[in-house]
């Protein structure tokens, strides 16, 4: 496979702490070159210390960071040659477009005629071709994020750093800003490490996914399986929207797994490969809302629960209501369209189905 | 109608209350100007007529020449020293953290506190037994101290306002500590910097108590010779040097709001 043969960078066991914080346990990570690896947590979870160590800002209380087969644990910033985009963009506001790109390259002592060359290229890479004399403060800030990014990459980084580069944009532009970076990324072909709390960005941008919590890794994953196989609670509740059910004790009946829930409720879902899960073993079931349907009259459905609507939120393209199910406690379901509102109303009294095979089930 | 009227009672109370604290400000340099401009041969209020000749005598008159000079050296060496120690200073208290910062600080501050009679009246002692007495040097030193808090103010509030980021990103960008120094942080701080030396000339070129003490008649100031003149005399002609001196520093604050922003330097009283 692409990329195993020699990894862009490699964090061997590393921890960082601050005085009594401990900020980063003990993690190792690969990044495949040419990978665009997003990391992915709330805040305080060590994804930013993380960044800066890479980036040679902190540096490791322990274990070493290996970038392009060199260990750089203890190379100041200035000789790692990563490029970093930061969240505020930090561009020289003393300096025009075209030095504020051509910073790096000055510092690398390149020829005039080559530099020209070089940051000209970078700002057509961005779209900003015509804008080398400006100053920054003439500039949108959509557009100092563009510079920010060309001052990043003419440099050819081994790696590029991007902290939460989107959040200072307003929300129709990020995801106009989302798709450049994607198309960036594949033109240049770099080595990207991306850092959000905001994981729609995760999840539309990156080939792989590292969700942290805690100064730990949670999973490492494409957006497709993060989503589909949480690998535990943390992860399912932290990526999209899910329901959590209350424990259940699981069965094997046939083809079918049971599961017991307090409250006398019985669930099924056809029996899948999953070997952490054992017969009469404490399971969590965790359902995105999607997989929650509502269910009309007497027709057949699996796992019908009666409930009562308590709350609708109308989202455009759909909606999400809220029902108390009992003993499964409060529920949340999407429902495509608006006609739930009128169609149930809240207080009254409704039938959903819960598709388990779609289901997350973590072991307790 | 009612509540118009409120609306223009309180709009004129307002500017009442501007022209009042305007006028009570400018009324000292305005009585000045005013008597500057007297054909009389002595200071009178308000002047019986209109004339330029205390104009013509206090520039030529040679002590005041010779002071005026004497100022220029003197603000020269003493803002520009003042800069230099002020700026390594705030530089020092922004960036690190070290046992006595505190302590540092205060003593930073301390001239705001002694009065200039006591920092004049020491310098005097001291340079009387170092037997270099009221030489250029003692003056300029006296001036550096008296300065210096608002210099350090200056450049440190610009040190503030300096995101960090900045140098980061040079430094990410492959600048060693001293191009970073260089290419980014002074020149971001050059605004400050010259806010703070300008706050220094202007204080330094109108100092008077401590320089009475520190300064002779070789190495006099301005105000030393404009008040040994008073002594000696009696006509507008010390009225229109000050005017001159006010007019002189004006310019200065005028380049200053000009080309750095007063509100910059002005800043230096703000934590």
């Amino acid at each position: 496979m692409k990329g195993e043969a020699s990894p862009a960078v490699e964090l061997i066991k590393v921890s960082k702490s601050f005085d009594a914080v401990q900020a980063v346990r003990e993690l190792s990570l690969t990044i495949r070159q040419g990978e665009l690896l997003t990391l992915l947590g709330p805040s305080g979870c060590g994804k930013t210390t993380l960044l800066n160590m890479l980036a040679g800002f902190e540096v490791p209380s322990a274990g070493s960071i290996v970038i392009g087969g060199r260990d750089v644990t203890a190379v100041p910033p200035y000789r790692r040659n990563t490029g970093m985009v930061f969240q505020n963009y930090a561009l020289f506001p003393h300096m025009n477009v075209f030095d504020n790109v051509a910073f790096g390259l000055r510092m690398r002592k390149m020829a005039k005629f080559e530099m020209a060359r070089a940051v000209g290229h970078a700002l057509e890479m961005v779209k900003l071709e015509g804008l080398a004399s400006r100053r920054i403060r003439q500039l949108s800030g959509g557009q100092q994020q563009r510079v920010a990014l060309a001052r990043a990459i003419v440099i050819e980084p081994k790696v590029l750093l991007l902290d939460e580069p989107l959040s200072a944009l307003d929300r129709n532009l990020r995801g106009a800003m989302q798709v450049e970076l994607r198309e960036l990324h594949e033109r240049t072909g770099l080595t990207t490490l991306f850092v959000t709390h905001d994981q729609e960005e995760a999840l539309g941008l990156s080939d792989r996914i590292v969700v942290m919590s805690r100064g730990e890794i949670q999973q490492v994953a494409t957006p497709l399986e993060l989503y589909r196989l949480p690998a535990n609670g943390f992860v399912a509740s932290f990526i999209g929207e899910i329901n959590r059910l209350p424990p259940a004790r699981c069965r094997t009946e046939g083809n079918d797994v049971v599961f017991e829930i307090a409250g006398g409720i019985v669930l099924r879902a056809r029996k899948r490969n999953q070997p952490t899960i054992g017969a009469g073993q404490e399971t969590h079931l965790f359902v995105r809302p999607e997989h929650l349907t509502l269910v009309e009259g007497d027709r057949p459905a699996p796992n019908r629960v009666s409930c009562r609507v308590t709350a609708h939120l109308y989202q455009g393209a759909y909606t999400l209501t809220r029902v108390d199910a009992g003993p499964l406690g409060n529920l949340q379901l999407r429902v495509l369209g608006g006609e739930v509102i009128a169609a149930a109303p809240i207080g009254s009294q409704i039938k959903i189905s819960i598709d388990l095979d779609k289901a997350v089930i973590l072991a307790g | 109608m009612n509540a118009w009227l409120a609306t223009r009672l309180s709009a004129g109370l307002f500017w009442s209350a501007v022209a009042l604290i305007l006028g009570y400000m400018t009324i000292p340099a305005l009585v000045v100007l005013m008597t500057s401009v007297s054909p009389s041969e002595l200071l009178e209020f308000p002047p019986s007529g209109f004339s330029l000749r205390w104009y013509e005598r206090a520039l030529t008159y040679p002590d005041f020449q010779g002071a005026f000079v004497n100022g220029l050296i003197v603000t020269a060496f003493a803002s520009s020293l003042s800069l230099l120690i002020g700026s390594a200073f705030a530089y020092l208290v922004e960036r690190y953290t070290f046992g006595g910062r505190v302590a540092l600080e205060a003593i930073l501050a301390s001239p705001l506190i002694v009065p200039h009679f006591t920092t004049g009246f020491g310098f005097l002692l001291l340079g009387a037994n170092l037997r270099i007495g009221q030489s250029y040097a003692v003056v300029v030193a006296t001036h550096v101290l008296l300065t210096l808090p608002f210099v350090t103010r200056s450049v440190y509030v610009s040190l503030r306002n300096l995101d960090p980021a900045l140098e980061r990103a040079a430094t990410n960008l492959g600048a060693s500590p001293l191009q970073v120094l260089r290419r980014v942080t002074l020149p971001l701080l050059l605004p400050g910097m010259a806010g703070g030396w300008l706050v220094a000339a202007m204080l330094s070129l109108t100092e008077f108590t401590a320089s009475l003490y520190v300064t002779a008649q070789r190495t006099q100031t301005l105000p030393v010779a404009m008040y040994t003149y008073v002594r000696e005399y009696t006509d507008p002609t010390i009225a229109a040097i000050s005017a001159l001196l006010i007019t002189f520093t004006t310019i200065l604050m005028l380049i200053a709001n000009r080309y750095l922003g007063l509100r910059r330097i002005l800043a230096i009283d703000a934590h």
